[in-house]
């Protein structure tokens, strides 16, 4: 028997960063799941999950999110436990500030900065070996390959490091790939174009956040 | 066999599908073509059994066909979960968004690019060097009257190999990173389609470039992808027909490149 939910869309979309984030939706409506497209003239109201897909400049994304205070609705709802899944430039959004556009402030939802890859090819580009870093979330965050396209990554304040990361690569030197704090997660690869395994990570959060809720 | 788990950035196997009025082909240097299967049906296959990415190339790229080029990648990009390329006769800025808003993540450029190298730069400008692959067809030089400046042997071909140049494949290749280039697809003309192997001392010539260099012509076994990866430092290697043929499987290559420790994603 069909419900009302599953007409209504289940998750808000942020779509102001000016990326190609069309691989989103369409890994989304793979996974049967509906989406409410927000930005700053349809803000979201916190009713549903939030995911931030980022293709572009850090500078770009904070910007874009500027316009129509977006920033500002964003870090109120996520602080007051509106679960949020942050992808790539959506990842590292969420830390204080990054090296690619110095002097613009990110979300500051969690400490940390963003860095860039010094050494080897930048950007990075392909799939690489993700390992999870807390054992007691590898039955829905198992190690994987992923697809990364990406010359920054973010470093959480050492003193919060622990309770933060969720994923760590290697590209030359040991990286922070994924983040899981309370509600907020996070993944510097591209989920939605990392096969099974990254459809089965977009699964595991939808389970987690969006499916539950709605049951 | 081994178990071990080689860790940082996976060589990646691109299967390439040649594109002509919606239907798959691959012949000898683009001649006697043959019709080889529905692309998103292979599509969906080859990422099955373990490419890590898909590359479309629309080898009669005509305006007629652009439309039906653009349905096919709307098509297989609401499927596919891995990466796709797609390129052949993208000439514009609005020929590189179309193709992007239908779902293609990266879009490659060739002879649009040699003929005026501002595109390369307004692409990576518009939508970023991540999506900009510059693909260049080169070979060893056979005219003794070469007068262009040269930083190696090889030359470069537009036009599907029918046109000759007089400019460098490397310094071609230097000038396109500098413009914004985020990949560049090498493909030896002197090897597409013949099946002895990739061009190891050409790949090996552009690999010192500061971006991923992805080796493309003469695929045969996987010897030769063991041999393209280990000894010609290529970040990815490109076949067709030998997938379409199924002379081997992706996977096959790879548990090869795993036996010999280079960095494959296993499925």
């Amino acid at each position: 028997m069909r419900t009302d939910t599953e007409y209504a869309p289940a998750v808000d979309i942020i779509d102001a960063t000016g990326g190609n984030t069309g691989s989103v939706y369409r890994a989304l409506e793979r996974l049967g799941v509906t989406y409410n497209k927000v930005n700053k003239g349809n803000q979201p109201d916190g009713s549903r999950p939030i995911i931030l897909p980022g293709v572009g400049s850090f500078g770009t994304v904070m910007s874009r999110l500027r316009q129509g205070d977006l920033d500002s609705r964003l870090v109120s709802l996520v602080k007051s436990g509106v679960p949020f899944l942050g992808i790539c430039v959506g990842l590292q959004a969420l830390f204080e500030e990054s090296e690619e556009s110095p002097g613009i402030a990110g979300l500051g939802l969690l400490p940390g900065k963003v860095r860039r890859f010094t050494e080897g090819k930048v950007p990075q580009i392909g799939w690489n070996r993700v390992e999870s870093t807390r054992p007691e979330l590898q039955g829905s965050y198992p190690d994987g390959y992923v697809y990364f396209v990406n010359s920054y990554f973010a470093e959480p304040e050492k003193a919060y490091e622990k309770e933060i990361v969720l994923y760590r690569g290697q590209y030359h030197r040991s990286f922070c790939a994924g983040v899981l704090k309370d509600n907020i997660t996070a993944f510097q690869f591209h989920p939605e174009k990392s096969g099974r395994f990254g459809m089965s990570l977009l699964a595991a959060w939808l389970d987690q956040f969006v499916l539950e809720a709605a049951s | 066999m081994s178990t071990t788990i080689a860790t940082g950035l996976c060589k990646r196997i691109i299967a390439c599908l040649d594109i002509a009025g919606g239907r798959t082909v691959k012949g000898v240097n683009f001649q006697n073509l043959r019709d080889a299967g529905d692309p998103v049906e292979l599509s969906l296959l080859y990422e099955k059994f373990g490419a890590d990415e898909i590359m479309y190339l629309d080898i009669t790229a005509t305006t007629e066909n652009r439309k039906t080029t653009l349905d096919l990648v709307a098509g297989v990009a609401g499927r596919l979960s891995i990466p796709l390329t797609v390129g052949g006769g993208v000439s514009s800025i609005d020929d590189v968004e179309a193709l992007l808003t239908a779902g293609a993540d990266k879009v490659s450029v060739n002879t649009a690019a040699v003929r005026r190298p501002e595109l390369i730069s307004e692409i990576a400008t518009a939508f970023g060097s991540q999506c900009c692959v510059v693909a260049i067809d080169a070979r060893a030089r056979t005219q003794s009257d070469f007068t262009g400046d040269s930083a190696s042997p090889y030359q470069v071909l537009i036009k599907g190999g029918r046109e000759a140049l007089d400019l460098d494949a490397l310094l071609w290749g230097r000038e396109c990173v500098d413009r914004g280039a985020g990949e560049i697809m090498l493909t030896s003309w002197d090897r597409d389609g013949s099946r002895a192997g990739f061009d190891i001392e050409m790949t090996r010539a552009f690999s010192s470039l500061p971006v991923p260099v992805i080796a493309s012509g003469g695929a045969a076994g996987a010897a030769c992808f063991v041999e393209v990866f280990r000894d010609a430092g290529a970040d990815a290697a490109l076949a067709a027909s030998i997938f379409h043929y199924s002379i081997c499987t992706v996977d096959e290559i790879k548990q090869a490149l795993n036996r010999e420790g280079v960095p494959v994603r296993l499925c």
